[in-house]
């Protein structure tokens, strides 16, 4: 039987020549990723089960990113890295990146990537929903919860039920003003929150081999808010220089045999694709940003493992470049790379933060997933109140970015800056000639 | 959990798409589960970020519900992996959810840890009950009784989920079956 990719991928993990959907296969592990609020029960599940004294299966694939809840006062947040140190301490795992110092990153999804750590075609699991992001780089990334992850911990394998894939190809180029996150909000509108419940979503296409590394990592980011248990691109020349300047370790793409079958196929027109927003309180109310231009807005935010990239930042500075914001605008950079990035990357001569400044962003000095989900009340950028607010990040759902009063619009960098600009949901071909 | 095939009680009842962070929202998120107190802790934050008007799942001021089964619509329990969301309703007293559909990570969570049983509902039952509603789940019969109205209606047999969940979790069901040999310590 041909095989898709990720068939292809769980295939080679678990030993076998071929795989079909909803066979149950025990894979083996490549790497296996957590943070501060999933790793400390993670650590305790694994300490009950295999021994107080037990070891890791291999601390090489063990990769520990503190992301979440670092910028705070709360005691517990801080209790809670400790353990992590602790336990990276006794097991001697060396892809630790800790808080207060060079080694700290932020955002775990990007940080495995920059740092070198999702490659194609092997398996990687993480203790957190968005760890589908890796999918961009030709593998099997998903998220699972800590008993799993313990599991994993222990024993280096997981059992899996190989998904049925639903293909999503994109003909032509997408226009000039549409970015990833108009592409997986308007799929997410198309099959809603569980239409992709159990399945791999795949990306293919002329448009899609156009996207830069960090648009690929969008689309395959927001796969969990349609349901989807992994996303997946093709490797091609993008792909493979991204991860060869980032790591030495050999690995080997998979592509899909001609004639694999898929569950769902769709072709869209890739010009035909509109800056799009998905309205309170879900990923899939799907609308145009055109539609929503009557929309007030009392806040902006642009940060997370979904819009807080460095070409992100580069976007809305395309729009905000000579303009003010006429709404508090929060900016988090996704890691530390992306923070000095800020100072580094040009639009028009000028320097991102210059670009930010200037306009009167409130620009985050510390890179962490802050105010996405919401989290300690003293996470920078909270709503804390009946806000309404447009956010490249990947959630709505209430209470999502903090206080249940307030509105969460997603959408792209462009769409989300211009809004900023105008203090109402503005379509970005407003600014951008 | 108990082995018993019979889980009786008051239903709480919620609509589609209810989210882990309405399950048990972020800022609770720095309780670690296999910590005890922290545990029991989660649980008094069960569903507490549904929107206000809702109800309390948990009374304000105490740790347990009153509510065996929570009734929902489509696709409990998405959004993120947070093991913390089955671990909540079960820490505060819950034992089933019963629902249309579940988002895939909340559900393996649910039975890897053993807290409660997801179990499915091929027609829509939010509208069949109100929260408060006496319910009787019968898992070897796959059946959930109303027992205000009387109505009995047939549910998903959840396979070989259920003596996962029986048994514990994954870890205690793959000692219990020899599947790991060493002890728990």
């Amino acid at each position: 039987m041909p095989m898709t990719m990720t068939e292809k991928i769980l295939a080679r993990a678990s030993g076998r020549t071929a795989v079909g959907p909803g066979d149950n296969v025990w894979v083996n592990v490549d790497v296996l990723m957590t943070h501060d609020v999933c790793g400390p029960g993670t650590i305790g599940i694994f300490k009950r089960e295999f021994g107080k004294d037990a070891k890791v299966w291999d601390p090489e694939k063990v990769v520990i990113i503190p992301d979440h809840y670092i910028f705070t006062r709360d005691q517990k947040c801080h209790r809670n890295v400790d353990i992590l140190r602790d336990f990276v301490r006794e097991q001697g795992i060396p892809h630790y990146y800790d808080v207060g110092g060079k080694n700290y990153k932020g955002v775990c999804h990007i940080a495995l990537a920059q740092e070198g750590h999702t490659r194609p075609g092997e398996v990687l699991f993480g203790t957190d929903s968005h760890t589908c992001t890796a999918g961009a780089f030709n593998q099997f990334a998903t998220g699972i919860g800590n008993t799993d992850a313990a599991f994993i911990l222990g024993t280096g394998k997981l059992l899996v039920k190989v998904p049925p894939t639903m293909r999503f190809e994109f003909e032509g180029a997408f226009p000039p003003y549409v970015l990833a996150k108009d592409v997986i909000l308007h799929i997410i509108g198309d099959i809603g929150v569980d239409g992709g419940t159990y399945k791999a979503m795949e990306f293919v296409g002329e448009a899609v081999r156009g996207l830069t590394m960090e648009e690929r990592m969008t689309l395959c980011n927001m796969v969990i808010e349609g349901g989807g248990k992994n996303g997946v691109l093709e490797a091609d020349d993008v792909t493979l220089d991204y991860v060869r300047a980032r790591t030495g370790k050999a690995f080997e793409p998979v592509a899909a045999d001609p004639g694999a079958s898929h569950v769902f196929h769709r072709r869209y027109d890739a010009s035909a694709i509109e800056p799009t927003v998905a309205t309170p309180h879900s990923p899939d109310n799907k609308a145009t940003a055109h539609a929503l231009r009557d929309v007030r807005l009392t806040r902006a935010y642009i940060g997370s493992c979904t819009g807080g990239k460095i070409t992100d930042f580069i976007n809305a500075a395309r729009i905000m470049r000579g303009r003010r914001v006429t709404v508090d605008t929060f900016l988090v950079p996704a890691t530390t790379e992306i923070s000095q990035g800020l100072h580094t990357e040009t639009v028009g001569g000028e320097t991102l933060a210059a670009i930010f400044e200037a306009a009167g962003c409130q620009l985050s000095p510390d890179a962490s997933c802050a105010a996405c989900l919401g989290g300690p009340k003293d996470t920078f950028g909270r709503i804390n109140g009946p806000e309404v607010c447009i956010s490249t990040t990947n959630r709505n759902f209430p209470g999502r970015m903090g206080s249940k009063e307030g509105q969460v619009y997603l959408a792209s960098p462009y769409t989300v800056a211009a809004s900023a600009v105008t203090g109402r949901i503005t379509d970005p071909r407003e600014f951008l000639s | 959990m108990s082995a018993s095939s019979v889980i009786r009680g008051p239903v709480f009842v919620v609509g589609d798409n209810i989210d882990t962070d309405q399950i048990i929202p972020a800022q609770y998120l720095t309780l670690v589960p296999t910590i005890p107190e922290e545990y029991e802790k989660l649980g008094s934050y069960a569903l507490i970020g549904l929107p206000d008007g809702q109800g309390r799942f948990v009374p304000e001021g105490a740790a347990k519900t009153p509510y065996a089964i929570v009734i929902a619509g489509r696709n409990f329990g998405c959004g993120s992996s947070r093991e913390h969301a089955p671990i909540a309703l079960g820490a505060a007293g819950a034992q089933a959810v019963v629902a249309e559909s579940y988002a895939r990570i909340f559900f393996r969570n649910c039975v890897a840890t053993g807290e409660l049983y997801p179990v499915e509902s091929p027609v829509r039952l939010v509208e069949a009950f109100q929260t408060g509603d006496e319910a009787e789940i019968d898992l070897d019969a796959s059946a959930i009784t109303n027992l205000r109205t009387g109505q009995r209606l047939a549910l998903n047999a959840l396979g070989d989920a259920r003596p996962v969940i029986d048994a514990g979790g994954l870890f205690a069901y793959a000692r219990a079956t020899g599947m790991i040999s060493q002890p728990a310590s």
